[in-house]
């Protein structure tokens, strides 16, 4: 009892202190919105004003058709370059997709030669390259179908298939990279501000001063995580009010409750990185680097770039130490397929554990690093 | 003023007022000093002192009034520049101007060539100095390590270097043990003797060394009380000594209590003493901190510590509270053993550390509150205790203000009012009054000598003033780790047939040391003694004998002008104190080049394993035969059937299918038919890219399924076709993620660590207050950016090279394109994210916010808009603008055009240029906000 006295007391303390700092208030207002904003409207599709080129050799009705047909928000306005033009283009990235369309092709296909059409992709933007690739076939396809026919109809086949999306049926790229700004925001913040506190403190000398009170370090420890965490959770509620459901619309399909429970035991665990953290570094500077160690696998990997079922063999029993990754699972079940907490339970579970772990480490290691740090 | 027009003088100062936020520190301050003589100012502390020695240097910006240093008007930055090689500058605090990881030899070398001198002449220059102060056999010692005294030695020649004209000395003895300070001021009085010219102006603490000084300016509170000689102001106040001259020149209000303090004996109740140390040991690696240490302390004794600095005191208070293991021996603390996680001990000792420890962004009331309920004081109690200690210790005005901006002397109080708070039986106080004003001092004293002669407690008190440990029942000395001997105050005086405790100290001090063979605290005089005899190489004699003789010092070094030496001299420093760091060194290169492991093969673009699952509801040959096709695709992995709607909802909301497909009932019989059957394919749409990727596989084995059912009727599906597409593509044909991923992440990573080290490495200048050396020499705001920033840019570089080493040979990505390209913009491209760093920096003031702010501004940009994963062209809205204004962008384009475009340097080009203006956009904007002053 007297211990979790002690942890409120101290944690009301850490409270005041960040809250009385004005550029740190500042920097947390700007990341949970004008960065949530900036960064989830950015990537709304991946397919996405992708600039088009078109050498057109035929100068048919067909051939105007095919590039009347490439068209924004996918496409830019196609471009028509010469034959020449081609390599010089691709190599300074002017295109992403070039579009050669031979001459006579209209009269080809009408007598049925099946001319062919190029496609010259710039893969080095993997995954632009793949879908810009299939929305340009599909297109060119149905152009020519279409000019064929001439009528609206789609060529019947024997079986037809029927593509929906579950939880975001218009695919609204913005939902996924709302969620995921808001997950790499309350992990950077997390830890900087946990780490911080105790370097700072270190620096100050005043964590000596509580080391002589009747304080145990797991009461010192825990202080910080607890006033930190709440500091970023009541950012991260307003900024999922405000910002990602009000003004982004982003709709959240199952429990808020549950999500921000989750949000809240993530950042245990997020916070108790930072204290670890902060244990390690002796200075300043190793703790900037030690950050940038942590915090960019947790911004790239943890399912938020790209899926983790995609991700190396190898690399998976890494990626699983990090908490942000179950997180992220979590987050996506609760927000787009409206999961509940039968469903969730292990990915929470799979959090706590883990943020226990790096909870127990920074104990272990904190009284050691007071007293090497001379 | 009572100067006579005639005397020449050092400084005018007419009406000089200086703020910081809502304090007054100076208030309408009109002063003459007269040249060549050593003035002092006294005062207590938070007088403006500092503040005014700050602007009389050059290194605060005038605020207010008329400054007149030199003859010349320090407003203008014209008269700086020209004055400003002629004034040596030492800020309060020991070694505060010194980098602690360079040795003696390189600080000094350092100074140097700020100004300018030749390697030669530095050589020269630095043999004396050092021989002269008795440094010369610590010449390769960092300068952290050296003891209090011996650090302002260091910090003192390194003001004497290049000659100065006025030297300006911030409380340079304070903390020091008196040894050292004698010895430091007969080489003060030394120089002096050899260049009568030179004006010394010193701030001190410390009244019987104001007795020995030319003229004294006596402060309080942003005002001068009054200015002259030392006899004439004991004549005006008519008294006999400076200490009570200067507060008999006090506002009445604020002489403190003038009655002499008398201290009861002590009266041992218990025979049980309250400390005990058995050759207590603490050793730092292959340093022994405190050697064998023993004493006893008794029950509500006041027992004083004395030492200089870096003698072990702080050590050895620091075992008895638990905060440092003890290395060997045993200590005891009201007879028990001590030990750290012994919460009931704690409970009955009050601790103040040396530094002010209590929250500074916190209220008097608020520290006090909090401790109270840290100590677990009931309600009333604390109440009661609050008042009472906020009564005793006269904190009520300030009740409310917060602790950053109280005077020292008041933060000591409060640190006491909060030691004492929850009534401890016992105090260990290290340095408690260092810096506090004499008369503040006296008040802090006579709470103490109530709480041990009233409350019994028992007091351990380390301390630099003499006359406060005269105050203690018992003392000890302590040096270099040792405790010399512990006894009354009266009896070490008698032991040594000394008139003083100083000078009792001062010989056990020269005892200690004469038997050892590290002449730590060497008695100067000698090596001074020696120089007049040799009056070329004499202390502070111009040094026209160096290189050809005709030189003089002062030509070489070039004012106003960008001077290459300077800079590189900064370089050179930077590189020194990077070195002596290894493991951040260690962390900058493992660390990128395992992050570059990770990102790069743990970002994986090709989706697969894809987990599916069939929802069959027509089981028969021909819906078997559908699924069968995604069975042998190699995109997705099968998951059992699903049974019902809801074990479909359910198990992707789990995630544990991405696809669900469902066959209609009927769909065999209505396909043999002949009529068109519909399957539905069930995608999880929560990430985006991923949903579309899906989408195309899907599409992809329909397709198989349907080729096939149309072979086995004997029709080919090409056939059916009207157009070949023929996609082809480009630079990546084999379409593997690391070709993209391998060029991009060394992007990534070459900007954010050199960006953060930068930037971490300026801000810890402004924190650690090293930085005061840019305001004091002659350097300019582009040496002293450029300089820090090329060793940083050298490290970038070595960083491109081990992981573009990396990329070809371990990640297989072959570089087809230009290499001096790549290298080019990749210079470039470092030079603009140390930029950014400097940038960053000079609008933090701290090393945290420095990190944080870092962090936050270059993370988002280079992982979401520079086209990791989604080039910049196709963002949109404001994530659009920051790509395109982040260099990031330019040369992860840059880079992936040189790995697997195969672009010659000439179609590198369009990059480069970009890159190459952010660099100096950043430096630029960063030396308009960075002031040649303080504020």
């Amino acid at each position: 009892m007297r211990a979790w006295i002690n942890i409120y007391w101290l944690g009301l303390k850490e409270l005041r202190s960040v809250l009385s700092d004005f550029v740190m208030l500042l920097l947390i207002i700007y990341s949970f919105s004008l960065a949530i904003y900036a960064q989830s409207t950015a990537t709304s599709e991946s397919v996405n004003n992708a600039s088009v080129a078109i050498v057109d050799e035929d100068h048919s009705a067909l051939s105007r058709t095919i590039a009347n047909a490439l068209y924004p928000p996918y496409f830019k306005v196609p471009i028509l370059i010469s034959p020449s033009e081609i390599d010089d283009a691709m190599d300074s990235d002017t295109y992403m997709f070039v579009v050669s369309i031979p001459p006579n092709f209209e009269r080809d296909v009408r007598k049925g030669e099946r001319p062919s059409v190029q496609i010259n992709i710039d893969a080095t933007a993997v995954t632009q390259a793949s879908l810009g690739n299939t929305y340009i076939q599909n297109i060119i396809t149905d152009e020519v179908n279409h000019y064929i026919t001439r009528s609206d109809e789609d060529t019947e086949y024997p079986v037809e298939l029927v593509q929906r999306r579950a939880f975001n049926p218009n695919g609204t790229g913005m939902w996924f990279g709302a969620i995921n700004a808001l997950l790499n925001q309350i992990s950077m913040l997390t830890i900087i501000l946990t780490g911080a506190a105790l370097l700072r403190e270190r620096e100050h000398g005043t964590i000596e001063h509580l080391l002589v009170m009747p304080l145990t370090s797991f009461q010192i420890v825990m202080s910080k995580v607890w006033a930190n965490g709440l500091i970023i959770l009541v950012s991260f509620m307003l900024s999922t009010f405000f910002v990602v459901e009000w003004i982004l619309d982003v709709p959240i399909a199952g429990s808020r409750l549950l999500l921000f429970g989750g949000t809240a035991l993530y950042l245990l665990a997020a916070a108790a990185i930072g204290i670890f953290l902060g244990t390690i570094a002796r200075t300043m500077a190793q703790f900037a680097l030690l950050l940038l160690m942590v915090i960019i696998p947790i911004m790239m990997l943890s399912g938020g770039l790209t899926p983790i079922e995609s991700q190396p063999e190898v690399i998976q029993p890494v990626t699983w130490l990090l908490p942000s990754r179950h997180y992220m699972a979590f987050a996506q079940a609760v927000v787009f397929r409206g999961a509940n907490i039968t469903i969730v339970l292990p990915e929470m579970l799979k959090i706590l554990g883990l943020g226990s772990a790096f909870f127990i480490a920074s104990i272990l290691l904190f009284r050691r690093s007071i007293s090497v740090s001379k | 003023m009572a100067m006579s027009d005639s005397a020449p003088l050092l400084a005018s100062l007419q009406g000089i007022n200086h703020t910081y936020g809502d304090v007054q520190a100076l208030n309408d301050i009109t002063l003459d000093i007269p040249a060549g003589m050593m003035v002092g100012l006294l005062g207590p502390d938070g007088v403006g002192k500092s503040t005014l020695l700050g602007l009389i240097s050059g290194a605060r910006k005038l605020q207010d009034g008329q400054l007149q240093v030199l003859n010349g008007d320090m407003r203008s930055s014209a008269h700086r520049k020209k004055a400003g090689p002629k004034i040596a500058y030492l800020p309060q605090g020991l070694g505060k101007n010194l980098y602690a990881d360079l040795s003696v030899e390189e600080n000094l070398d350092f100074f140097a060539k700020l100004f300018g001198q030749k390697s030669q002449e530095r050589a020269l220059r630095i043999t004396q100095l050092t021989k002269a102060t008795g440094l010369e056999s610590f010449l390769h010692r960092p300068a952290g390590k050296l003891s209090g005294g011996m650090k302002q030695k260091l910090g003192l020649c390194c003001s004497l270097i290049h000659d100065p004209d006025l030297l300006i000395l911030d409380e340079p003895t304070t903390g020091v043990d008196p040894l050292s300070r004698r010895q430091f001021w007969q080489l003060i009085a030394q120089i002096r003797s050899q260049r009568h010219q030179m004006s010394v102006v010193v701030s001190t603490a410390y009244m019987d060394e104001a007795e020995g000084f030319d003229w004294l300016v006596a402060m309080d509170a942003g005002k001068v009380l009054a200015s002259g000689k030392p006899q004439e102001l004991k004549n005006t106040t008519g008294t006999d000594d400076l200490e009570s001259a200067f507060v008999a020149l006090l506002p009445l209000e604020k002489r403190g209590n003038t009655e002499k303090l008398v201290i009861p004996p002590l009266e041992v109740t218990t025979e049980k003493p309250a400390i005990i140390a058995r050759g207590i040991t603490r050793k730092f690696d292959d340093f022994v901190a405190v050697d064998d240490v023993s004493f006893e302390i008794k029950a509500g004794e006041i027992f004083g510590f004395l030492g200089s600095n870096g003698c072990g005191k702080t050590t050895t208070m620091k075992m008895l509270t638990g905060l440092l293991p003890i290395s060997s021996g045993e200590a005891f603390l009201f007879g028990k053993e001590v030990d750290a996680s012994d919460m009931k001990t704690r409970m009955r000792v009050g601790f103040m550390s040396q530094a002010f420890s209590l929250y500074t962004e916190l209220t008097v009331h608020e520290n006090l509150l909090l401790h109270a309920r840290l100590f677990h004081l009931s309600t009333e109690k604390t109440a009661q205790r609050i008042r009472a200690l906020v009564k005793r210790f006269d904190l009520q005005s300030q009740l409310h203000t917060k602790a950053q901006s109280l005077p020292l002397g008041i933060r000591q109080r409060l640190s006491l009012a909060v030691a004492v708070i929850h009534e401890p039986e016992m105090l260990i106080l290290d340095e408690p009054t260092s810096g506090v004003d004499p008369v503040a001092r006296d008040v802090f004293w006579r709470l103490l000598v109530e709480l041990s002669r009233r409350d019994k407690v028992t007091i351990f008190i380390s301390t630099h003033f003499m006359n406060e440990a005269l105050r203690c029942d018992r003392i000890s000395l302590m040096h270099a780790g040792k405790v010399l001997v512990y006894d009354e105050p009266k009896h070490l005086v008698a032991a040594k047939q000394a008139s003083t405790l100083e000078e009792a100290f001062i010989g056990y001090l020269e005892e200690a040391i004469g038997g050892k063979e590290a002449p730590e605290n060497e008695e100067p005089s000698a090596a001074l003694a020696s120089i007049p005899s040799e009056p070329s190489t004499s202390l502070m004699e111009p040094l026209e004998v160096a290189s050809n003789g005709s030189v003089s010092t002062k030509s070489t070094t070039t004012d106003n002008v960008f001077s290459l030496k300077r800079m590189l001299a900064f370089s050179y420093r930077e590189i020194m104190e990077v070195m002596r760091d290894p493991v951040r060194l260690t962390f900058a290169f493992i660390g990128s080049a395992l992050l570059l492991l990770v990102v790069s093969y743990g970002i994986s673009l090709d989706v697969e394993d894809l987990t599916y699952a069939a929802y069959d509801n027509d089981r028969t040959p021909q819906s078997r035969e559908y699924l069968s096709h995604f069975e042998g695709s190699r995109y997705f992995i099968k998951k059992p059937s699903i049974q019902s709607e809801d074990d479909l909802e359910r198990r992707m909301q789990s995630n544990e299918i991405t696809l669900a497909l469902e066959i209609p009932a009927g769909f065999g019989r209505t396909l043999i038919r002949g009529e068109t059957p519909s399957v539905s394919a069930w995608i999880d749409g929560a990430n985006t890219t991923r949903a579309g990727t899906i989408e195309g596989y899907v599409s992809g084995v329909h397709v198989a399924y349907l080729t096939q059912l149309f072979a086995e009727q004997g029709y080919d599906i090409d056939d059916y076709a009207n157009v070949d597409l023929q996609p082809r593509y480009r630079y990546n044909p084999t379409f593997e993620t690391i070709f993209s991923m391998g060029p991009k992440t060394p992007a990534m990573l070459l900007l954010l660590f050199p960006a953060i080290l930068m930037a971490v490495s300026m801000a810890r200048e402004k924190e650690i207050g090293t930085i005061t050396n840019f305001f004091v020499t002659p350097t300019t705001r582009f040496e002293f950016l450029l300089g820090k920033q090329l060793p940083y840019i050298a490290i970038g570089m070595i960083n491109f090279v081990t992981l573009t080493l990396l990329v070809v040979y371990l990640l297989k990505v072959p570089l087809t394109g230009s290499v001096t390209g790549l290298m080019l913009g990749a210079f470039f491209y470092v030079f603009a994210a140390t930029g950014f760093g400097l940038l960053v920096s000079s609008i933090t003031n701290t090393q945290v916010a420095a990190v944080f702010a870092t962090a936050i501004l270059t993370l988002m940009p280079t992982v979401m808009f520079s086209g990791m994963i989604q080039p910049t062209s196709t963002l949109e809205g404001g994530g659009y603008i920051i790509g395109t204004l982040w260099p990031a962008t330019y040369y992860m384009h840059l880079s992936v055009a040189a790995f697997t475009k195969g672009l010659s340097v000439w179609q590198l080009m369009n990059d480069i240029y970009v890159l190459a203006i952010f660099g100096p956009v950043f430096v630029v904007v960063t030396a308009l906000f960075l002031k040649k002053q303080e504020a």
